[in-house]
C-alpha cells in the first residue's frame, strides 16, 4: 500500500489536498474542539453529541456555548488565536469530559484518584493547567484552563 | 473477639442507660440522639472498609431477592449520602442475586452515576427488598456497581473521569443515597436520550443511551417506606476539635411521624432548590448561592479569598486540604433557596465553624477518622460546601420533595 501512495505522482496529492480543502471550507463552522487544540480541530463534536450551539463575543476572545441533550452546558472559550484555552460546564450531568479536555483528559482522571478528599470535589491546580470539578448529584459543574493561554486582563473567573 | 464485642456492647448500654431517658441520649454538644426504634438506623463516622475514610457516616441494610426470604444479605460500610438519591452496592461486596431491571423490551437498564470529584460508576440497575432498621422498601431499584458481566463501559460514560467500580476506589461497599430528591435524575432521564446517566442493553456489552421512566430510576429508598417516608434526620454527636477515633449517632426515617422524630422547634425551615438541593450561603459578605449540606463530602468545602490567612496545604499527603498557621474561626449564614441567591427576606440559620491545620490534623493521630475542623478548597465561586463536620454535634432535618412536615413542605432541610 505504502509503496502504491509513493508512486501516485505530486500533482495529484496536491490536487486531492486542495479539494480536500475546499470540502473543509464548505462544512459549516465546526462547534467542538478539545482543550489546548485549534477550534476546528474536532469538527463531528457536535453532531455526534448532538448539541445547539450559541456564540458570543468577548474582548480577545469568543464563548461558544453548547447545550446537550442532558440540559448540561459546556461553553469553550477560544482565543483570537483560534485556540480553546478554555472549557467550563454546569449542569446535571457531566459531559464527555474526555472530548472536550482532549489531552488533557489523562490529568483529569489523575487528579480524580489522588488524595483524601473523597469524591465531592477535584481540585488540580499547576502552574500550566487549572481543572475543577464539583457539585453532586444532578447538579454538576467545573471548569479546565490553561493558565498561560488565558488572554491577557481576563480573569479565571469570568471562565464559567 | 467474642469477649471483647461483649465487653463493648456492655459499655455501649451503659452509656445508653446513663444517658438515655426515653431511648435516646445527649451527645455531649447539646443535641439529642434517639436510640434504638424501628426507625433508627445506627449512623458511624469510622475509617470504612480501605481504613482510609475520613469523616465518612457508614450504616448497614439487609436487601433480598424480591419477595424472598432465603436469597438475602446483610451489608455494612454502606455510607449515607445525602448528597445523591438511591442505594448502590459494589459488586464485589454483593452475594444475594438480584434480578436485572428491564425495560418494557426486556432490554437490561443500566447506570452511569457521576461524582463531582471525577470519577463514574457504572452498573446495571437490579431490583431488590431493602430492609433498613425496621423499616422496608419492596422492589426497589438498586444500581450494582462494578457487576463483571456488564463490564463494557459505554465511551460517554468512561468519558466523565475514572472508574470507582471497587471497594477500595469508592471507600465504601455502597451508598445510600437519601438527598432531597425522590430519584437520581427523575423527568430529565425520562423524556431525553443521551441524559447521561441512563442506558438499556441489547446485551451486557451493548448498551446505548435511552430514556428511563422514573419509575425504573434508581430511587431514594426511604420514600419507599410504607411509614416515616418524608424525610430523614442525620443526628450525629460532637466530635473534639482535634478529632477522635469514630462517632456514633443515628440515621432515623420520617420527620414528626413518631414520637422520636419529631423537628426541633428552634430548626427553621430552609427551602432548596427542587432539582439541585441548592441553598444560599452568606460568609464574610459574599452569598454563595450554588450551596449545599452534604454528609458525602468529608470537609467544609468553600473558597474565601478575602481571608489571607486561609492556606492551602503544601504537603501532597493533604493535598486541597487548608492547612491554616492557627485554627480560623468563621460564622456562617444559611439560607433558604431563592432566585436572587441571596439571603435577602428568606429564613436562616446561622452556623459558627473552624478550620485547622489539615497536615496537623492528619499527623496528630493516624487513627482519627471523625475531623470536625477539616476544610478543603472549592474553587467556583458560588458553592459553600458543608460537608460532614457540619452534621457533628447537630441534628439535621431533610423533607424530602413531594413530601411534608408538620413543619412544612419538602423540600428543605432544617437544623
Amino acid at each position: 500500500m505504502s509503496m502504491q501512495r509513493l508512486s501516485v505522482p505530486q500533482h495529484r496529492i496536491a490536487a486531492a489536498l486542495a479539494a480536500s480543502i475546499a470540502a473543509t471550507l464548505l462544512l459549516p463552522a465546526p462547534a467542538q474542539a478539545a482543550l489546548g487544540a485549534p477550534f476546528a480541530a474536532i469538527a463531528a463534536e457536535q453532531t455526534r453529541m448532538r448539541a445547539s450551539i450559541k456564540v458570543s463575543s468577548e474582548a480577545g476572545y469568543s464563548v461558544h456555548a453548547l447545550t446537550l441533550p442532558s440540559g448540561t452546558i459546556v461553553r469553550e472559550y477560544v482565543g483570537a488565536n483560534g485556540v480553546v484555552f478554555a472549557i467550563a460546564w454546569n449542569g446535571p450531568s457531566q459531559p464527555d469530559l474526555s472530548a472536550v479536555l482532549g489531552t488533557y483528559f489523562a490529568d483529569f482522571q489523575n487528579a480524580a484518584k489522588t488524595g483524601r478528599g473523597g469524591r465531592n470535589r477535584l481540585d488540580l491546580e499547576r502552574s500550566d493547567l487549572v481543572i475543577q470539578s464539583g457539585g453532586h448529584m444532578r447538579a454538576f459543574f467545573g471548569r479546565a484552563y490553561l493558565v498561560n493561554a488565558v488572554p491577557g486582563g481576563v480573569s479565571p473567573d469570568a471562565l464559567r | 473477639m467474642n469477649l471483647m464485642r461483649w465487653t463493648l456492647i456492655g459499655l455501649s448500654g451503659l452509656v445508653l442507660a446513663a444517658c438515655g431517658g426515653k431511648g435516646s441520649f445527649d451527645s455531649g454538644g447539646g443535641n439529642t440522639i434517639a436510640g434504638a426504634g424501628a426507625n433508627v438506623a445506627t449512623a458511624v463516622v469510622s475509617a470504612g472498609p480501605t481504613g482510609n475514610d475520613i469523616n465518612t457516616l457508614f450504616t448497614s441494610v439487609t436487601i433480598c431477592a424480591p419477595g424472598s426470604t432465603t436469597n438475602c444479605q446483610t451489608i455494612d460500610n454502606i455510607e449515607i449520602d445525602t448528597g445523591s438519591s438511591g442505594l448502590r452496592i459494589l459488586a464485589s461486596a454483593l452475594t444475594a442475586d438480584l434480578p436485572i431491571q428491564t425495560d418494557g423490551s426486556n432490554n437490561a437498564i443500566a447506570e452511569c452515576t457521576q461524582f463531582a470529584g471525577g470519577t463514574y460508576s457504572w452498573g446495571p440497575v437490579a431490583l431488590a427488598d431493602l430492609t433498613i432498621s425496621g423499616e422496608s422498601a419492596a422492589n426497589l431499584p438498586v444500581q450494582v456497581i462494578g457487576d463483571a458481566s456488564f463490564a463494557t463501559v459505554p465511551d460517554a460514560c468512561a468519558g466523565t473521569g475514572s472508574a470507582e467500580d471497587t471497594v477500595a476506589a469508592f471507600g465504601a461497599n455502597g451508598i445510600l443515597g437519601v438527598g432531597t430528591t425522590a430519584a437520581d435524575c427523575g423527568a430529565d432521564c425520562a423524556d431525553v436520550v443521551g441524559n447521561g446517566f441512563y442506558y438499556t442493553c441489547s446485551s451486557a456489552t451493548d448498551c446505548a443511551a435511552a430514556a428511563v421512566a422514573t419509575s425504573a430510576q434508581v430511587q431514594n429508598p426511604v420514600t419507599f417506606f410504607a411509614t416515616d417516608n418524608n424525610g430523614v434526620i442525620i443526628e450525629l454527636p460532637s466530635v473534639a476539635a482535634g478529632g477522635g477515633t469514630s462517632a456514633t449517632g443515628a440515621l432515623v426515617f420520617g420527620i414528626d411521624t413518631e414520637s422520636n422524630n419529631s423537628q426541633s422547634a428552634v430548626a427553621t425551615v430552609l427551602g432548596v432548590q427542587t432539582t439541585t438541593g441548592f441553598l444560599t450561603v452568606a460568609l464574610n459578605g459574599t452569598s454563595y448561592a450554588e450551596s449545599f449540606l452534604d454528609t458525602g463530602s468529608n470537609g467544609y468545602y468553600f473558597d474565601d479569598s478575602s481571608d489571607a490567612a486561609l492556606l492551602q496545604c503544601t504537603d501532597q499527603n493533604a493535598a486541597g486540604f487548608y492547612c491554616p498557621t492557627s485554627t480560623l474561626n468563621f460564622s456562617a449564614t444559611v439560607c433558604a433557596y431563592d432566585v436572587a441567591g441571596t439571603c435577602a427576606g428568606v429564613n436562616q440559620s446561622t452556623v459558627n465553624f473552624s478550620i485547622a491545620n489539615a497536615d496537623t490534623l492528619f499527623a496528630g493521630n493516624a487513627s482519627y477518622s471523625a475531623l470536625p475542623t477539616l476544610g478543603g478548597t472549592f474553587s467556583n465561586e458560588t458553592t459553600i460546601d458543608l460537608g460532614l463536620p457540619f452534621f457533628y454535634g447537630r441534628n439535621v432535618y431533610e423533607v424530602f420533595e413531594g413530601h411534608s412536615s408538620s413543619q412544612g413542605a419538602g423540600p428543605y432541610v432544617a437544623f
